[in-house]
């Protein structure tokens, strides 16, 4: 069935009557980075204005794979769970060349995660659920759709925005603004700000189809199916992929020589799918053509004005690095802003959102920049590298460690950066946790449920942890009556972390220091280091 | 013989060096840096037994 795009209720703002007071934080952009950004702050108590040009929710399915570490982010922002039930789970890819399989692989073969590898489900319905969680704050985001921002200026300790609405223009100031509006961002063009990177020369065909009968045939269980030189296409790969609502996103590739405009219509497109599907009946629900792009801002941070998501990076889509770095960068940003607008921390820890995000954002752009020229061989020779590695593949393991039809989005190793204490353990620093099952005394409950959202302690070892103001404690299969407890009932976390070590998560989860005693001096200075302090 | 995967992390870290140093080349100057390549890759392995292994298992189901 069709998704019902209902549109959002206008409310004319107050500021068309009277000025409004200096808000704390302005979100622009209403996608689901934005909505994320809104909501982290939220359950941080820092109020936000939401300004969004439209009133609907994205047309056509767009951002798809949701990978775990997303998930997990979305948990804590309290829509995980909802994302997980509509969402089709999938784990399993298969590569083909031609008509063979040549390689398949398992994203998540361990057990003990309350999240898949990934999800699949329409940016439309996380955008909806991001819209509902909202609105559950009303007290502290002022959702306010075709409110349109025209003009913006950084005044130093605040920035001014001129907004138009259909009732006229007003006036609007905020301490931070948050530029949320997506990959042709206009706050990026009034800044006269360009994002550096490549541009590939191939068109793609991204069809989303409804159908009743599976084109997956006899598999029961939805996978990610990618060929290469794919039997019933002309062009060089193709992609499929399942989403709820039994439509399934197809990509193909048409090369470089094709008119977009043509290309994507009715006319053209139901032969292509024809040649897939067979002679199931379909209905095309979604269709775009558009090039690929592997670019980012030299950086996200511009005084008052920040970046996240598509605004800031943009990639090509083999690989889901696009939604997924967007909900990393709402992560990494949310807690940060929280605690200098809280006078916690100071301005200069949002330093260490552009320094982190800038890594991950390259890491990301090399990962889908390695894939898409796997995808497109520019040359004979390239063609006849990667032609070989795929003939070889069959029966050699190093040539299907080389074949690339995208490196799934996996959470960016923060190691380097200026928050972590660096030290050996079996989740060094840097790294984004683990899940892991727990019992407590409530019952069933993950490590990812717990531990994220503030700075926390967590160890399995059998030494009490210190009450420390501002940090949190959990202990794994100790007996201490002042902090939550839990076991470790399926043996997963020790496997995970080992017993000799005291971690300091971040509210972000990421791994920021450890420590092999309980020495309270450490613990405060890896605290105070990961909140920013210089010394 | 079976080649099992011994680049581990730096798989596509080195798939996109040799691509790229093929970039730019004529057909023909490809062919040349190819052939310098297996000539000092197998100096590298060094163990005769081995790349004859390699020349076996390479020439399996070559295309027409």
């Amino acid at each position: 069935m069709a998704y019902d795009y209902t549109p959002f209720p206008y409310t004319p703002p107050p500021g068309l009557t009277h000025a409004e007071p200096r808000h704390r934080v302005v979100i622009v952009g209403a996608g689901p980075i934005g909505l994320a950004m809104a909501v982290d702050l939220a359950l941080q108590g820092i109020a936000t204005v939401v300004l969004d040009d439209n009133n609907v929710v994205s047309v056509g399915s767009r951002a798809i794979c949701w990978a775990k570490r997303s998930l997990e982010i979305c948990d804590r922002l309290g829509i995980g769970e909802r994302m997980l039930a509509k969402g089709v789970t999938w784990k399993v890819g298969r590569n083909f060349h031609k008509g063979d399989q040549v390689y398949a692989f398992d994203l998540q073969p361990d057990m003990g995660f309350k999240y898949p590898a990934f999800i699949n489900l329409q940016q439309y319905y996380v955008e909806q659920y991001l819209i509902d969680r909202a609105r559950e704050f009303s007290d502290l985001i002022d959702l306010r759709f075709l409110n349109k921002v025209i003009a913006h200026t950084d005044c130093g300790d605040h920035v001014k925005l001129e907004v138009s609405t259909p009732d006229g223009d007003y006036p609007l100031e905020a301490e931070y603004y948050i530029a949320c509006d997506g990959a042709g961002s206009p706050t990026r063009e009034r800044m006269q700000l360009a994002l550096d990177g490549q541009t590939f020369d191939e068109n793609f065909l991204i069809v989303d189809v409804e159908m009743e009968t599976s084109p997956f045939g006899d598999h029961a269980t939805p996978e990610r199916w990618f060929w290469f030189a794919p039997p019933f296409h002309s062009g060089q790969s193709a992609l499929l992929h399942k989403q709820p609502d039994n439509i399934y996103r197809i990509d193909l590739q048409l090369g470089p020589d094709t008119d977009p405009k043509e290309e994507a219509t009715e006319a053209k497109v139901r032969p292509r799918i024809t040649a897939i599907v067979g002679n199931a009946p379909f209905r095309i629900d979604w269709m775009s053509v558009y090039r690929f792009r592997c670019a980012r801002l030299n950086r996200f941070v511009h005084n008052r004005v920040i970046f996240a998501g598509d605004s800031a990076h943009v990639v090509s889509p083999f690989g889901a690095r696009g939604g997924n770095g967007g909900i990393q960068d709402v992560d990494n940003l949310g807690w940060k802003l929280a605690l200098v607008l809280q006078g916690k921390a100071s301005p200069a820890l949002l330093e260490s959102y552009n320094e982190e995000r800038v890594e991950a954002a390259d890491e990301n752009m090399f990962n889908s920049a390695c894939a898409t020229n796997f995808m497109t061989p520019r040359s004979s020779i390239e063609r006849l590298f990667r032609d070989q590695v795929l003939a070889l593949a069959a029966r050699h393991p190093f040539a299907r460690k080389l074949i690339n039809s995208g490196r799934l989005s996996q959470p960016c190793v923060l190691s380097g950066s200026s928050l972590q204490t660096s030290g050996p353990a079996p989740l060094s620093p840097g790294h984004a946790l683990v899940d892991a099952p727990l019992t407590g005394r409530a019952g069933p409950a993950w490590l990812i449920t717990e531990a994220q959202g503030r700075f926390t302690l967590v160890t399995a070892n059998d030494q009490p942890l210190p009450d420390i103001t501002g940090i949190e404690r959990i202990g794994i299969d100790q007996a201490e009556s002042c902090y939550p407890c839990f076991a470790d009932s399926e043996g997963c976390f020790k496997a995970r972390y080992g017993t000799a070590h005291i971690y300091l998560f971040r509210p972000d989860g990421h791994v920021c220091a450890v420590f092999d005693t309980p020495d309270v001096d450490a613990i405060v200075t890896a605290h105070n280091r990961a909140m920013g302090a210089t010394q | 013989m079976i080649l099992q995967d011994k680049l581990g992390e730096d798989a596509d870290t080195f798939y996109k060096a040799l691509i790229s140093a093929h970039e730019g080349l004529t057909e023909a100057q490809s062919h040349t840096l190819n052939a310098r390549l297996v000539l000092m890759m197998a100096n590298q392995i060094g163990d005769l037994g081995m790349l004859t292994d390699i020349f076996e298992t390479a020439l399996q189901d070559l295309p027409d």
